[in-house]
């Protein structure tokens, strides 16, 4: 079971390395999803390490919380993006010094 | 206030030797209107300086007559009193009135008191009476200044802290009148404001005063740490469980005190200027009676001073230059008032001379004091008679040959002359030749220093009256000189008479006896030379200061302008003694050099550290901030590194 | 084996999503990630997730992003030239470190024999998961029904435009429109369609103006921002090559305009496309902004195939 482990690891790492990277508001939100995905991969990995349902049950909060989270970041890209004309996270860095 | 009056310890202090102790007994018949007297010039004050708001038109009408009434009806107090005094007995001579409490905070509890006595008594009737005379002299002198109504405001002002002042059981409410007279010397002296020198004068009077003050108020706070209170009772009894140290500091302090108001010499500077203010005020405030508060702080503190030898020195020192320098100051001013200023200093310090002799001297300080009052008060208003007479114009040079035409003035300032001078008879005669003979055979120095200053005194008075009133007309275009309204003449007249008669009240001692049960009674001491020969020679001194002044000024003609190659005495003396130089030199540019360095400081040192912080911090943050640069990248990143120190932090504890 | 074959190809599609330049591209890889793991999860004995992963996360959410990315449109931050300083070298170094830390303490790890899903999916996953959730976990599910109807009322709220102005009619946008054109010179007529070109009248081809030189107005903005437009002059400058394909057998005929302009057999390609009448090279050089695009347009924004 050990490879899932490391699988999910190695996802969670280029989401991460992805969330830093890309400018793309939308690519840096698919990248999130992908560190879920990954987390939610160690999940049920462990619910059948363990023989119980609870990785499972973790893992479909996971689902459910990570669509709310879809639907008002997208909202709030787009709400950007109408009043700003632009998608960069970059762009959006009013909020400093 | 302490009802049963405790016979033995004045009996004991009667005995000799002993310092007599404040032991009041309780207000009773007339003495029981002893608030009265306060209380009727500081009515009139209110009255004259408030109620303008109600009633302008009829104030100014009839203000000046309220003036004089209120300080007349207290002079009839006075005198009720006095008379009542000398109807009792010796020991109940002390007279207290508690009137209520004036503040109370911790230990301290400072009663609105007043204390009734000899010394009291003898101040009450010189500052009411000749105050009322002066208020009298006033009506006529200032009748055609606009502002006479606030004048007489501000006069009784004056009378009532001046009571408050004498009449004060303890040293805090002397205080309170001792500020109260400062500030009516300060308003009078600016009365006339728009001129910027009685402007200047004014503030600088206060100024010096505030000096002096300082050092009574020190003395009031030691008293308290030291006695735990300022009654002159409480104090007068313990003054001998305390040691002498602590008393020289309090008689240092006090001396202080007393060198302020009296313009004593360090402190002297602003006496002359303050000949800026109305003539009748120079002859109130600044000759008869406020100058001598500081002789009246001496003498009240005897059983301060009787315990502190060193504080004594030290008013005989003060008090002998004092008395000399003012003395030559009177011999080179041509300003007839700065003159007379300059001889009032001197006279002050012939009276601080007698108060810093212990009780030997109390008393004839405080009857040189009365008759200096009197002779000085009516010079004074007699110079302004002659002011009044000649548009006035002060400088003596553009005097002369007045007598014919002032006969009335010329006759009443003649007899204060003679009594400055000590013709025999005259008031001062007697009480300047008691002084003379007491510092002689208290210190050979100092008397003789003090004969010499009688022999300054009859050249400078002998030389002041040659020019105003003998010798050629000098006179300028214009100038008509007259005689002045009877308003103004009468006074002089009665101040005259009590010049010339003054000096009964030594008669058999009277003074001194009177004065006893306040200062003591002195162990006699024989004086080097019997008294008649000291007073030929004192006569004969006096003599030779008149003959020089007769030489010098009489039988030459007196320029118009004061000539200028004049000797480097002279010049100095023109110059006050370089006494605004001195201080100057000494007070005014240190302390300006220390406040430019401490602004210098504070704006470099104090600011600069915090200015300095500020900037570090502001600085730093400048920096700092650059790391909130907006990108949510970059959060991210420092959030991935905090991640990756949390599991690099795991993994540690985890092997370790 | 699932695992071994899954793995590689999920982990090269995750680090597409790194590089790819389209976001497009990078939801579809992502969508490979999806369904990689979705495989994953049956082979964890997890079936519902399974299809839940299917339906939700490939279907509904990633439809989701490419629907959003439909209206964003191609924006210059697909760029992936990286504009804070630093940025990218330090992400690199902290996520190899990330993922080498990581890597190596889970390949550590001695998980021991699974237990496996048999005893807890007795009874089948679904009637399994559906105990467990309305049991022990009721109150996490209720507070996630709660998150989810906010969400959507946000979702409303955010997306809602207030309008803050009455909707300009037809009238007042013509008036506008006049006014704009008197004041500041603006174009008054229908924005020139793209490709208005003998030789070539694709999307991507702007027109020609009277001068020669390219109408920027008449391409769409999404193709100039990816820099797929084609240069005009160049179709002109290959025109003999074109001519040969055309036909060696007409060379007799002149280029110079001169030719019969109603024959649409000489322009096959014009003719079927635009379906405007044929006309010569010499036509299209002195009409370039003539338009046969159909109605009325306020703004470059509203042109048709915006986004990509």
């Amino acid at each position: 079971m050990t490879q899932y482990i490391v699988l999910s690891a190695i996802l969670f790492t280029i989401g991460c390395v992805g969330v830093l990277t890309r400018r793309n508001a939308i690519v840096v939100f698919m990248c999130v999803e992908l560190m879920l995905n990954a987390c939610n991969l160690a999940l049920v990995t462990f619910a059948k390490q363990h023989g119980n349902l609870d990785g499972q049950v973790a893992a479909f909060f996971v689902m459910v919380v990570a669509a709310a989270e879809v639907v008002i970041g997208l909202a709030i890209i787009m709400t950007i993006f109408r009043t700003r004309r632009s998608a960069s996270v970059d762009d959006a860095s009013l909020l400093k010094y | 206030m302490n009802l049963t009056v405790n016979a033995g310890a004045i009996v004991h202090a009667a005995e000799g030797g002993a310092i007599p102790v404040v032991h009041p007994g309780a207000a009773d018949g007339v003495f029981s209107y002893l608030w009265l007297i306060i209380a009727l010039p500081l009515a009139g004050a209110v009255v004259l300086l408030l109620g303008g708001a109600l009633a302008p038109r009829a104030l100014d009408r009839v203000g000046h007559w309220i003036g004089t009434a209120t300080v007349a009806g207290s002079f009839v107090l006075s005198l009720a009193m006095f008379v009542a005094l000398l109807g009792r007995d010796e020991e109940e001579r002390q007279v207290g009135q508690q009137l209520y409490t004036w503040f109370q905070a911790g230990g301290l509890d400072v009663g609105m008191d007043l204390l009734y006595d000899p010394l009291s008594a003898l101040f009450l009737l010189l500052i009411t009476g000749v105050g009322a005379l002066i208020h009298v002299y006033s009506i006529g002198y200032m009748e055609h200044d606009a502002r006479r109504r606030r004048f007489f405001g501000y006069l009784n002002l004056f009378v009532a802290a001046m009571l408050v002042l004498v009449l004060s059981a303890n040293f805090l409410g002397l205080f309170l009148g001792w500020e109260g007279v400062g500030l009516a010397s300060y308003l009078l002296i600016g009365f006339w404001q728009h001129k910027h020198s009685a402007a200047a004068a004014a503030k600088k009077a206060f100024i010096i005063n505030r000096v002096g003050d300082i050092g009574l108020s020190l003395a009031i706070a030691l008293m308290f740490a030291t006695f735990g209170t300022t009654d002159f009772a409480a104090i007068s009894a313990t003054t001998g469980e305390v040691g002498e140290g602590t008393l020289t500091a309090l008689g240092l302090l006090l001396l202080l005190g007393a060198c302020g108001k009296s313009a004593q010499v360090p402190l002297q500077a602003w006496l002359l200027d303050a000949m800026e203010g109305p003539t009748p005020v120079s002859a109130l405030i600044h000759a008869a009676t406020m100058v001598t508060a500081g002789v009246y702080l001496v003498v009240r503190s005897n059983f301060i001073f009787d315990l502190a030898p060193i504080a004594q020195t030290a008013v005989v020192v003060v008090a002998t230059v004092t008395l000399l320098w003012g003395a030559i100051l009177g011999c080179a001013k041509d300003d007839i008032k700065k003159a007379l200023a300059g001889s009032t200093m001197s006279q002050i310090g012939y009276m601080m001379l007698a108060a810093g002799l212990g009780p030997a001297g109390y008393p004839f300080a405080i009857f040189h004091l009365l008759t200096h009052g009197f002779f000085k008060a009516n010079m004074f208003l007699g110079a302004g008679s002659v002011m009044h007479g000649m548009d006035d114009d002060v400088d003596m040079r553009h005097y002369g040959a007045l007598r014919t035409y002032m006969p009335v003035t010329f006759l009443t300032f003649a007899m204060g002359y003679l009594a400055i001078i000590g013709f025999p008879g005259f008031s001062g005669f007697w009480s300047k030749d008691k002084i003379i003979e007491t510092a002689l055979a208290d210190n050979l120095v100092v008397g003789l220093l003090a004969l010499l200053g009688a022999g300054i005194t009859g050249f400078y008075m002998t030389r002041l009256m040659l020019m105003t009133f003998f010798g050629q007309k000098r006179w300028a275009e214009g100038v008509h000189p007259h005689e002045s309204p009877r308003i103004m003449t009468v006074p002089l007249i009665v101040l005259a008479a009590l010049s010339v008669l003054g000096g009964v009240l030594l008669l058999g001692d009277f003074v001194v006896d009177f004065l006893a049960p306040v200062t003591g009674v002195a162990e006699h001491h024989e004086p080097p030379l019997p008294p008649i020969v000291i007073t030929v020679i004192v006569t004969l001194v006096v003599a030779a200061g008149v003959a020089a002044a007769w030489f010098l000024v009489g039988k030459r003609d007196v320029p118009r302008e004061a000539p200028q190659d004049v000797s480097f005495a002279v010049r100095a003396a023109r110059a006050d003694l370089y006494g605004d130089a001195i201080n100057d030199g000494l007070v005014v540019r240190p302390g300006r050099g220390l406040v430019d360095g401490l602004t210098t400081f504070d704006r470099v040192g104090v600011d600069g550290v915090v200015e300095g912080g500020s900037a570090a911090v502001g600085g730093i943050s400048g920096l700092l901030r650059r790391s909130q640069n907006g990108f949510v990248r970059s959060y991210a990143l420092s959030l991935l590194g905090g991640a990756l120190l949390v599991v690099l932090a795991l993994l540690a504890v985890n092997l370790a | 084996m699932a695992f071994w074959i899954l793995a590689p190809i999920m982990v090269v599609a995750a680090l597409g999503i790194l590089f790819v330049r389209k976001a497009v591209h990078a939801a579809l890889l992502l969508a490979v990630v999806m369904i990689g793991l979705a495989v994953l999860y049956a082979v964890l004995e997890a079936p519902f997730l399974f299809a839940v992963q299917i339906i939700v996360y490939t279907g509904a959410i990633l439809m989701l992003f490419l629907f959003v990315l439909m209206l964003v449109g191609v924006d210059a931050s697909d760029s992936v030239v990286e504009t804070i300083r630093g940025q990218r070298a330090l992400a690199t170094v902290l996520g190899l470190l990330l993922g080498l830390v990581l890597v190596t303490g889970f390949s550590q790890l001695a998980l021991g024999t699974a237990v496996g899903m048999e005893e807890a999916n007795r009874g089948g996953n679904i009637e399994q998961l559906a105990n467990v959730l309305f049991s022990r976990y009721v109150f996490a599910f209720e507070a996630t029904s709660a998150l989810l109807i906010t969400a959507a009322i946000g979702a409303m709220v955010l997306a809602h435009r207030e309008r803050l102005t009455p909707k300009a009619g037809q009238a007042a946008l013509a008036a506008q429109r006049m006014r704009d054109y008197s004041e500041s010179g603006k174009h008054l007529g229908p924005l020139p369609s793209p490709g208005v070109y003998a030789r070539h009248n694709a999307v991507d081809t702007p027109a020609l103006l009277p001068d020669g030189t390219a109408s920027e107005a008449s391409v769409s903005r999404v193709l100039a921002a990816r820099g797929t437009v084609r240069s005009a002059p160049a179709y002109a400058d290959d025109i003999d090559e074109v001519r040969r394909q055309l036909g060696a057998g007409r060379a007799d005929q002149p280029v110079d305009g001169t030719a019969d302009a109603t024959d649409p057999a000489r322009m096959p390609e014009q003719s079927g496309k635009a379906g405007a009448p044929a006309t010569t090279e010499e036509d299209v050089k002195t009409t370039p902004g003539r338009s046969s695009s159909p109605p009325l347009r306020s703004s470059a924004e509203q042109r048709p195939g915006d986004p990509a």
